[in-house]
């Protein structure tokens, strides 16, 4: 204490006022983002046509139409009540299972696309700067238009049905994977090509002695990862008409059977979180793998 | 005294079988090829049982991907077929969505973050159930909220935005309590030496570090969510996806495009001007 009072008085006036100053600045600085913000807020809540007594008067209506989707459960005729609330039990989980298998073979198929198409989008391995540049292209086409809008497409072009969705699915799944595979395939080490290609070897064996040990882990973990993300993605493909569980959740949802909504959603939700389980642990064994190489 | 390649060559081939005898295991990879092998097989009859099921069929591929051939010659030109202001402008409701979804959920989540982390809160029961509560719903995909949120509240933009703002709360809470959890001890610790409340440990020890992180975070979703905002107009739920859905159901196929190549100069645009924004951040966090 006594030695901040020792401080001359000029002194101490010259450092609080530079404190003073920072904090001010700061300050400042913070007010003009926290405008910005809000700015933006009012005037993307004027475009958006957003009414807040509006969502004041609905927000009764969400949690009456939650009570409303709730099943009538109760204690005394329990297992009969959880009979009448899954009362199509059997058709839910074959669509459950098309569903999985939408999933599970889009994220086949585009994956092998990936798996092609990456290999000339990595700048280490394809010197052909057109060629790179075209495959980089295409992977970032299929990769920004959302699945859902291949599905409209493809709908009408393979009728309705999971087939449309499988392929909407792929075509996404070869844009994101593609990327991620590049991304690989451009992070590895090259003194194994070196190696394959000074004893002889062709382009294809570099890759298939002196890449592909290299990245498959990798390869598989982000594939995992995928099937993970594909698997949420063809819960909603029913939606137009491409297959699985979404197309009864829309009926559910549009015809107003209230307990079905439930039901529903609560199978869609405990096949995605386990379906999360299950690839987190066979992800972290990859991993694992690849870190004790 | 030189040896000539041949002489090497026929002694190596002359090595060649008793090393293969010796070291038999190390060369043989026979368990390795018959694993994967078995994988193969099992991956291949899972895909050709899926076709079966979700009845694949030759001739349906062949004949739509005429038809699809048919609609890309349809697509060219691009063309606004003299809706411009009305496209331009749902492109602008699209991205007030997702702005506004984005924001609403990033401020709802910020509590729970804190809720949710084992550092701010010790009690296992509150984190292990809001974290199961966070999982909850981002088990569900955004176009399933937003059938929900229009059900609800009617048809357009509004029951967007509380869509992307459902299933990004799910997210944010989860992620940002990632973040405060990885947060360093170390200057807590010295605000509470200091005298500091709980509470302050938490605003000048915590916040300062998780900051630059969830705002990184905050700027990724937004990116993704212009393009979740994209498509939820298919149900209904306002922007740009209302006109995509309905030109491609008219065949409208110019139109379709033009949306097409609208969407993706769009969200370019955001993924530029948001990932300099991030990086900006990011180097701030590194220099302080």
């Amino acid at each position: 204490m006594s030695v901040v009072s020792s401080l001359s008085d000029e002194r101490r006036r010259s450092l609080t006022s530079v404190y003073d100053e920072a904090v001010r600045g700061k300050r400042r600085r913070l007010i003009l983002f926290l405008a910005v913000v809000v700015g933006l807020a009012i005037l993307a809540g004027w475009t958006a046509d957003v009414r807040l007594l509006a969502l004041a008067e609905n927000i009764g209506r969400f949690t009456s139409y939650i009570g409303r989707i709730l099943p009538d459960l109760s204690f005394a005729t329990f297992f009969s009540d959880v009979a009448a609330w899954y009362w199509d039990f059997g058709g839910w989980l074959g669509l459950l299972v098309e569903t999985l298998l939408i999933a599970y073979l889009g994220t086949l198929l585009g994956g092998l696309a990936a798996f092609l198409l990456c290999f000339l989008a990595a700048s280490n391995l394809v010197p052909n700067a057109p060629l790179r540049f075209a495959a980089k292209r295409t992977l970032e086409v299929c990769r920004t238009v959302p699945e859902i809008v291949f599905a409209l497409l493809f709908v009408i072009a393979f009728g309705l049905g999971p087939m449309a969705g499988v392929l909407a699915i792929a075509l996404h799944t070869t844009g994101a994977l593609g990327k991620l595979f590049a991304e690989v395939v451009e992070n590895i080490d090259m003194k194994p090509i070196e190696g394959v290609r000074a004893a002889g070897g062709s382009w294809v064996q570099a890759i298939r002695y002196a890449v592909l040990p290299q990245v498959l882990p990798n390869f598989a973990s982000y594939a995992l990862l995928r099937f993970e993300i594909n698997v949420r993605g063809a819960s909603v493909m029913g939606f137009v008409g491409a297959g699985g569980i979404g197309q009864a959740l829309v009926t559910a949802i549009r015809q107003f059977y209230y307990s079905d909504v439930s039901a529903i959603l609560l199978l869609i939700i405990l096949t995605v979180v386990a379906i999360d389980l299950g690839t987190e642990r066979v992800r972290h064994r990859l991993i694992g793998l690849q870190g004790a190489h | 005294m030189l040896i000539s390649p041949q002489d090497l060559q026929r002694d190596a081939e002359a090595a060649l079988p008793r090393l293969r005898q010796q070291h038999a295991a190390l060369l043989s990879n026979r368990a390795q090829a018959n694993r994967l092998l078995l994988g193969l097989v099992l991956a291949g009859g899972l895909a050709l049982f899926a076709m079966v099921w979700l009845d694949f069929s030759l001739v349906r591929v062949v004949t739509g991907l005429g038809r699809l051939a048919g609609f890309a010659g349809m697509m060219f030109p691009p063309s606004t077929g003299g809706h411009l202001a009305t496209y331009l402008q749902s492109m602008a409701e699209t991205l007030a969505i997702a702005y506004l979804g984005t924001l609403t959920a990033a401020i709802l989540a910020f509590p729970i973050g804190f809720l949710a982390a084992r550092n701010v809160i010790p009690n296992p029961f509150v984190h292990f159930g809001v974290r199961r509560f966070l999982d909850t719903i981002r088990g569900v995909d955004v176009l399933i909220w937003a059938l929900i949120w229009v059900n609800v509240v009617g048809l357009g933009p509004f029951a967007g935005i509380l869509a992307i703002a459902c299933s990004d709360f799910g997210s944010f809470g989860k992620l940002f309590s990632e973040a405060i959890e990885t947060a360093d001890r170390k200057p807590v610790e010295g605000v509470l030496s200091a005298g500091g409340s709980a509470l302050h440990g938490h605003r000048f020890g915590i916040l300062p570090q998780v900051l630059p992180v969830i705002g990184s975070q905050v700027l990724y979703f937004f990116e993704s969510n212009t393009r979740s905002a994209t498509i939820i107009g298919i149900v209904g739920a306002g922007g740009i996806g209302v006109h995509l859905a309905e030109q491609i159901r008219v065949l409208e196929m110019q139109q379709v495009l033009f949306l097409i190549l609208m969407i993706l100069i769009a969200v370019a645009l955001i993924d530029l001007v948001s990932s300099r924004l991030r990086h900006a951040m990011i180097g701030a966090r590194a220099n302080s």
